[in-house]
């Protein structure tokens, strides 16, 4: 299978690999997937009033998955969470190229931006 | 040393020099048909893959008139079981197979589950190795064949054959055994191992693609087989169609060489696996074996590196060619159903990489691939969140996973 130089750039060149305090108040983090299906993704956002200011990812999968969620933190980044709650699969989809076997790497993305919001959410109304 | 590397010898092999050098011939000056009788031409080419024939025969331990040539291991399948189903058919209905056979194998058995036969398919061991004692235990008064795998594609596990054959003679059932993997890499003599039927492949053991073979035994007992393609009655009715000369004496060929130097290669790949292993079992952990230890074909080694999915692994190996289990690496998205049968878990099965050593790999190369895969998971381990979750002394299956597709 080949792979588009977006994928590959993401896979050789990880963005924001790396964890944050989960426990953190302005901390909110995302895991979706499961190893027997293999992908599991960790998407973490810290917030500061409505903005993420910072995205960090890791992510066992394949090359699509890596890139898709590699890409999902930069694409947050500075965003507002409602805005980043509204980002779409298929905009992943078509910035990576990907072909539809990998589709199901995007939304886990999507899924993981998502969770990471409500987690970050919940946190503040407890 | 040139880039990239083949390590992936249980596919396929590249053509030896000196089988080439066999060959050559037969494209252009002795380009004949074998089966015309009544020129210089057609005896040439008769006489080449009679040699050819006694080379394959000799290297497992046959006579050349149990040779019956086919396109490869594929069509030697379907000729075995179909042709058996369908001359013993009022013997009986029931098949023995293994669940980590080849798709062929599979698939043929399936087909014929469709057409009022019964199969049973054992379930290997953890090693992937089926018993004597599960095949005399799956016997039942209308068995007609029993057929297994002597050495597995995807793992490298050799089944008892010789144990089990003998079980099959006492019983009056028939052997037939994919001995794709097997022949040319580990001693195959069809007498001493019990075998009634066993196919082979030139291209696994350095001939070229498209042919192979059936060995068909001829006395004690003597086999019969209903041909599955019409013609001009060729291979003694058993498979019609023109003889591919040129590949037949590239398959004997290759067969001949595999004779002569079957131990030497076999002590030199085993060295380079284990190095293969050490090296890397060496430098990182959680590394788990698929397959047999003690049971297992000289160049194969599949392992799985735990918390870093197959393809991407592959992706950062790719200087160095080799395969996964990893379902996003197949077609079809399911993970191995080898490593399924031996109940290795998906999340290995994902991990999972074969590495194939064979004739034409040096020392040179498994340092570089060793080095390779030790770099990438390292890197790809610093992406996984499992491998983090663990190092943090969580229990990953006590976790309750979400979303997964």
């Amino acid at each position: 299978m080949a792979y588009s130089d977006k994928v590959l750039d993401h896979y050789n060149n990880p963005r924001n690999v790396g964890s944050m305090d989960k426990k953190a108040k302005q901390v909110g983090t995302g895991v979706v997937g499961a190893p027997e299906c293999g992908d599991v993704m960790k998407l973490q956002i810290e917030v500061e009033g409505d903005t993420i200011v910072d995205a960090k990812f890791k992510t066992f999968g394949c090359g699509s998955a890596i890139a898709s969620s590699s890409l999902a933190t930069e694409w947050i980044k500075g965003k507002s969470l409602s805005e980043a709650g509204q980002i779409k699969n298929t905009e992943i989809v078509q910035e990576l190229s990907l072909p539809p076997v990998k589709i199901h790497c995007s939304v886990l993305a999507e899924d993981a931006i998502k969770a990471a919001i409500d987690d970050f959410r919940n946190k503040q109304d407890s | 040393m040139k880039l990239p590397i083949y390590m992936d010898y249980q596919a396929t092999t590249p053509v030896d020099p000196r089988v080439l050098e066999a060959m050559l011939p037969h494209f252009q000056n002795d380009f004949g048909n074998a089966a015309s009788r009544n020129h210089e031409f057609g005896w040439k080419a008769e006489k080449a893959v009679d040699t050819a024939r006694e080379q394959i025969a000799s290297l497992i331990g046959a006579s050349a008139k149990e040779i019956v040539i086919t396109s490869g291991s594929t069509e030697a399948i379907n000729l075995a079981i179909k042709g058996v189903v369908e001359m013993y058919g009022e013997k009986g209905k029931h098949i023995i197979t293994s669940e980590p056979e080849h798709k062929a194998v599979l698939d043929t058995c399936k087909h014929l589950e469709k057409q009022g036969c019964e199969v049973t398919y054992l379930h290997p061991d953890k090693e992937g190795r089926v018993s004597v004692q599960q095949v005399q235990d799956a016997m039942r008064e209308d068995t007609i064949l029993v057929t297994l795998i002597w050495a597995n594609n995807e793992v490298g596990s050799i089944n008892p054959i010789r144990e089990i054959g003998a079980l099959c003679h006492e019983r009056g059932v028939l052997l037939f055994t994919d001995a794709t993997q097997a022949v040319g890499k580990i001693p195959v003599d069809v007498e001493a191992d019990n075998i009634d039927l066993l196919c082979l492949s030139a291209h696994k053991l350095y001939g070229p693609k498209g042919v192979g073979c059936l060995y068909v035994r001829r006395r004690k007992p003597r086999v019969r087989l209903v041909a599955q393609q019409d013609g001009g009655g060729h291979e003694r009715g058993m498979r019609s169609g023109t003889l591919n000369v040129p590949g037949i004496v590239g398959m004997g060929a290759a067969c001949a060489l595999c004779e002569q130097e079957l131990s030497e290669e076999a002590e030199r790949t085993s060295k380079l696996r284990d190095l293969l292993e050490d090296k890397i079992t060496g430098e990182l952990d959680y590394v788990t074996l698929n397959g047999s230890r003690e049971h297992r074909l000289p160049g194969c080694l599949n392992i799985s590196f735990s918390f870093v999915e197959g393809e991407s692994m592959l992706m950062g190996i790719n200087d160095v060619a080799v395969s996964s289990g990893s379902a996003c690496t197949s077609a079809s998205l399911e993970p191995s159903h080898v490593l399924n049968s031996m109940e290795v878990g998906d999340e290995l099965a994902h991990s999972s990489i074969r590495f194939g050593i064979g004739r034409f790999t040096t020392e040179e190369e498994v340092n570089y691939a060793a080095n390779k895969v030790i770099d990438v998971v390292t890197r790809l381990r610093e992406l996984s969140p499992l491998y983090e979750m663990v190092q943090e002394g969580v229990d990953l299956s006590t976790v309750q996973w979400q979303g997964g597709h």
